[in-house]
């Protein structure tokens, strides 16, 4: 491996959350970023299959990770422990969120059809989402997208990675369109 | 006669949990699975009545939001059963927009399987020092810096009204001040009472105020004060103040 890809490895073993480009060209800024980048895809082929971490390019940056095979073993000895699931109101309020952004939370409730405000508390407590500027219209209301720690935890390397509406079965039209048959 | 969805107690029964919906549209949707109708075409009457046996079978802890469908639910079905003329263009169908949320929810859903997949599937990769969150932790540890607690003693501060001691003044009567109202009065009228004389809100000293003052023009003759009967209202009547002057 080269001398600046060995550096990358010690800094991502280093580090404990996914390092952006940026932050790894801080190392050795006169190396430029597209020397950082081969030296990244020279450390991710190292690691390629033979070994038990992998380097994933998650959260828009890089970090190690353990292979999904191993975490039932290593969860059974308690060395980690998964992170407890979401519940199914707080996913519906991020994937509403995600694909919202900047979005308010009347318009959330509204999707929804009950009161998210509790719920968004929570989302903003746990980092997942924050508020990111406030909308036009009365009183100006706080309006939210979600955080770096939001793709984290769904191992997403950016919001592109976000299933395309049009993919999904149920695509949403509207207004729907009312014909009727007689 | 047999219905669709007869069950038996034994089979599992026709057991739903509210809880178990994360909202009024959730639990919609669940009815039109279980009915297998055209989510397009609404049988709106059969899943209003559904909706409302469900709900009411239920204790409800999230009423409100339940309840407003429900509501909803019977607009439209009232809304249905208005006839409407032959080949009238203008008509909308009034299950159009739950059938947009509707759709627009059912889409919500299918995220949500998506995103609980993708986020168990990240859960089972470790990085490094990883530390699992704390279950529920009760609030979160403040952090603030040195502006945010700056901007908090600010948006204190202006919300404190200035200081105001409190000062013992003597109230002095307003003597003429009352007479100033009385004599208004009695330009407009011939006669009035008591309250009108001493206005609304009054307070204590205003009342002696008034009644000194009441006083004082009868001694000179701009009224005189009646009461025409035992406890009843004082009666103001206006004399000719040319004499007096």
């Amino acid at each position: 491996m080269s001398p600046l890809a060995k550096l990358l490895e010690a800094a991502l073993f280093a580090a404990s959350r996914p390092l952006t480009l940026e932050e790894l060209l801080s190392l050795e800024p006169e190396a430029g970023e597209a020397r950082v980048a081969e030296a990244l895809a020279e450390l991710r082929a190292a690691y390629g299959d033979d070994h038990g971490v992998e380097l994933a390019e998650i959260a828009e940056g890089w970090q190690f990770l353990t292979r999904r095979e191993y975490a039932e073993t290593i969860e059974r000895a308690q060395f980690a422990l998964r992170p407890r699931r979401l519940s199914p109101a707080a996913l519906e309020t991020l994937a509403i969120i995600a694909y919202r952004q900047p979005v308010g939370r009347l318009e959330v409730d509204e999707i929804r059809g009950v009161d998210c405000g509790a719920v968004m508390d929570k989302l903003v407590e746990r980092g997942l989402i924050e508020v990111v500027t406030r909308g036009e219209g009365l009183g100006r209301p706080l309006l939210y997208g979600t955080t770096g720690p939001f793709l984290e935890i769904l191992g997403l390397k950016d919001l592109e990675e976000l299933p395309r509406l049009d993919e999904l079965s149920v695509a949403l039209r509207r207004p729907i369109p009312v014909d009727d048959p007689e | 006669m047999t219905s669709p969805i007869m069950r038996s107690p034994d089979q599992g029964g026709f057991v739903i949990e509210l809880d178990k919906f994360s909202g009024p549209l959730d639990l919609l949707l669940h009815l039109i699975r279980e009915d297998e109708v055209d989510i397009t075409d609404l049988p709106i009457a059969k899943i209003a009545d559904q909706f409302l046996a469900v709900i009411s079978d239920l204790g409800l802890n999230q009423a409100a939001d339940y309840l407003e469908m429900a509501a909803r639910l019977l607009r439209i079905k009232a809304q249905m059963l208005l006839p409407r003329r032959l080949g009238d263009d203008e008509w909308e169908d009034p299950r159009a927009e739950l059938v947009r949320r509707l759709l627009e929810y059912q889409q919500i859903r299918e995220l949500v399987d998506w995103f609980g997949r993708t986020a168990e599937a990240r859960a089972e990769r470790f990085g490094r020092g990883y530390e699992a969150p704390p279950p529920d932790a009760p609030a979160a540890p403040l952090q603030i810096d040195l502006n945010d607690l700056l901007a908090a003693a600010e948006r204190v501060i202006t919300l404190i009204p200035d200081p105001m001691p409190h000062r013992v003044v003597p109230r002095p009567l307003d003597v003429e001040g009352a007479t100033a109202r009385i004599r208004a009065l009695l330009a407009e009228r011939e006669t009035f009472g008591w309250v009108e004389a001493v206005g609304p809100a009054a307070t204590l000293v205003d009342v002696l105020s008034v009644f000194i003052a009441l006083l004082e023009l009868a001694k000179r003759s701009e009224l005189s004060l009646a009461q025409p009967e035992p406890f009843g209202p004082m009666v103001i009547r206006r004399e000719s103040p040319r004499e007096a002057a």
